[in-house]
């Protein structure tokens, strides 16, 4: 700002039309003056307002919709005719919402501590430990983040069966037990920059290498576990394509919440021949949209932080 | 004790007890044990296995001992009655050509790749730079940006599946309301893949916080410099900023095109859930069709193929990418 100072005495006493004139055209002499620069802003300000209520209107839509009665959930009010809120009674009657939640409750807990546990334990391993071939495995866990999920699904998918796990939880959270790639770098790299000295000392006061891990490393890699455990906990929340794969056969009292949403929604759409009680699935959407809000409200500077120094895209 | 420790590289002390080692002088005990493990300390060396044994197990069933068996299955016809499969050659790739819904699926992917990605990108670098140049309530705006985010796809998709209803849904009323007419978004062939960039566009937020983060590191001396040189905002972007977050960029692109290629979950809520047949086949995506051959089918030899065509596709367009983008990539201290 400093630099353009100069531009403080150029500027005509404000009023007449002529001192306007004149003012713009030494601003578009000089390049961005002040005043362009209050303007800028202004504008900026005004976007960022503008698109905080195009991200916003479908959450308040949503949650109008929801207390909206039959056939009414169409009309785009944002303020509802009337308000229904026996919806957020009468969906339990409806659909096994409850069971949804608990159930990827369960399966997202499981599927998180599973994987930040193992990953951080392979991810020791490769920040302190030396041993031959160290480099090579570790561009090998590299290397699986860039395979597509298609490849091994259906063998996968014939483990399970042979393992006699279809139509389990099992599927959604077992292979969690080895680490993942991605949260293995993570943690790797967290560990990498704790001080080598730290874990020698140690050594020489008699700790176990497990001792090292489990009582030095973890307790410092506390921020980036829950990284980890949040990432996680998102995409077990939100995987629909396991649960398709593993549970879509089953009683829906089984489903986890985005399957139970898949399946309220074909119950329920009217083009798709169902009874036109959107509006319960308005509800079990806010529902299963819910834990995910309170969890960021907690975690949001982990989230973020996450995301913008890993490059996760959840 | 500092003596323990001065053996260089390979100083670990390597017994189990090493509070039974006589301090100041002792010879180092590791010593004798080198030969086969050369310059490693055998202990040090088996801990380290025992440590990363969850990803090397993990990895040999469910990555490599998969792949395998993928290529394996990929070549033959599988009973999933009988678990067995029977060898039939290359018969599942020739119908990866023979079949016409291959080839819609891969042209419906790649359009939507090309429709998708440079859009994802050019509005989450809009963003970051308007919250960047906010001075006051960045924080506050960026929370609210990454909402959408937070929203699983299933709960998107069933608001969006109305916002986007030709006739009564809220996109085509504020259209209106501008004096447009919006187009019949989930119904039309060509809307189709518009409706889903809309979606996907909502969640930009995370390729947002990475194009932040980035900008943020742009140091204000080059922009301060330019401005005494006379340079215009357009001119700072093109030779200032975008120079600086081009390995943020160069990471957004191949990411999100790598995503792209394997869109499935809002498609398959919005158009493939009730496998009625009145899906159009605008919103075949590869993904959905490749599922579909999966599991709901049980055609295993022929999705195996499909899969290793995807794989083989997002390769090499990884790259070509990674080819083309590392002479456009700015890396600090890196004077080209």
């Amino acid at each position: 700002m400093a630099v353009l100072g100069n531009t403080t005495p150029l500027q005509p006493v404000p009023g007449t039309t002529a001192d306007t004139r004149r003012r713009k055209a030494d601003e578009d002499r000089i390049g961005g003056s002040a005043r362009r620069r209050t303007a800028g802003r202004v504008v900026g300000y005004a976007l960022l307002v503008l698109f905080s209520l195009l991200f916003l209107y479908p959450f308040v839509w949503l949650l109008a919709a929801s207390l909206k009665g039959r056939g009414q959930v169409f009309d785009n009010r944002l303020w509802p005719r009337e308000f229904h809120w026996d919806n957020y009674v009468q969906v339990f009657d409806e659909l096994p919402v409850a069971a949804w939640m608990v159930n990827s409750v369960v399966i997202a807990v499981l599927a998180a501590v599973l994987v930040a546990v193992s990953s951080s334990l392979v991810a020791f391993g490769f920040a302190y430990f030396r041993f031959p071939g160290r480099g090579f495995l570790f561009g090998l866990v590299l290397a699986t983040m860039m395979l597509p999920g298609a490849v091994t699904m259906i063998p996968v998918y014939l483990i399970w069966k042979e393992l006699g796990f279809l139509g389990t939880w099992v599927p959604l959270f077992g292979a969690n037990l080895f680490g993942s790639a991605f949260y293995i770098f993570l943690q790797r790299q967290f560990f990498l920059g704790l001080p080598r000295e730290l874990f020698e000392a140690a050594r020489i006061d008699g700790a176990s290498y497990w001792r090292l891990f489990w009582k030095i490393a973890m307790p410092l890699s506390v921020p980036s576990f829950i990284i980890v455990l949040l990432f996680e906990f998102q995409a077990s929340w939100n995987n629909l394509q396991a649960a398709l794969i593993y549970l879509n056969a089953g009683q829906p009292s089984d489903f986890t919440a985005p399957l139970g949403i898949a399946y309220a929604m074909t119950r329920y759409s009217p083009t798709a021949g169902g009874q036109g009680d959107y509006q319960f699935v308005m509800v079990a959407s806010l529902l299963v949209t819910l834990p995910m809000l309170v969890l960021f409200a907690f975690g949001q500077r982990y989230f973020i932080e996450g995301v913008a120094t890993t490059g996760r895209k959840g | 004790m500092t003596e323990l420790r001065a053996g260089g590289a390979t100083a670990a002390p390597a017994g189990g007890s090493p509070a039974g080692t006589p301090p100041g002088g002792a010879p180092d005990p590791k010593r004798r044990r080198r030969g086969r493990w050369g310059k490693y300390d055998r202990r040090e060396a088996i801990a380290g296995y025992l440590f990363i044994s969850p990803w090397i197990i993990g990895f040999l069933v469910f990555t490599l001992g998969a792949m395998v068996y993928s290529l394996v299955i990929s070549f033959s016809r599988y009973n999933l009655a009988t678990n067995e499969a029977t060898p039939i050659g290359l018969a599942n790739y020739a119908e990866l050509f023979d079949d016409p819904r291959i080839a819609t699926s891969l042209a419906n992917t790649l359009f939507y790749a090309v429709l998708a990605v440079p859009l994802e990108i050019v509005f989450a670098l809009f963003l970051a730079s308007l919250l960047n140049q906010a001075t006051k309530g960045a924080g506050f705006f960026r929370t609210l940006y990454y909402l959408p985010r937070m929203t699983p796809a299933v709960a998107t998709a069933a608001i969006f599946f109305l916002l986007l209803n030709g006739n009564s849904g809220a996109i085509n009323q504020g259209l209106r309301f501008l004096g447009l007419e919006g187009p019949q978004w989930l119904v039309d062939p060509d809307w189709v893949k518009p409706s889903i960039v809309l979606m996907t566009l909502w969640g930009v937020s995370g390729t947002m916080v990475i194009f932040l983060a980035a900008l943020k590191n742009v140091p204000r001396e080059l922009y301060e410099v330019a401005e005494l040189d006379g340079a215009g905002p357009w001119r700072k972007f093109r030779s200032i900023t975008l120079p600086m977050i081009s390995s943020a960029m160069f990471f957004n692109v191949i990411i999100l095109t790598i995503a792209a290629f394997q869109i499935f979950d809002q498609a398959y809520l919005l158009f493939w859930r009730d496998q009625s047949n009145a899906s159009p086949e605008a919103s075949l995506f590869y993904a959905i069709y490749l599922f579909q051959q999966a599991f709901r089918q049980f055609n295993f030899g022929f999705a195996a193929a499909m899969a290793w065509l995807l794989f083989v596709i997002i390769m090499s367009i990884t790259f070509i990418q990674m080819r083309f983008g590392n002479r456009f990539v700015y890396y600090e201290g890196d004077k080209d």
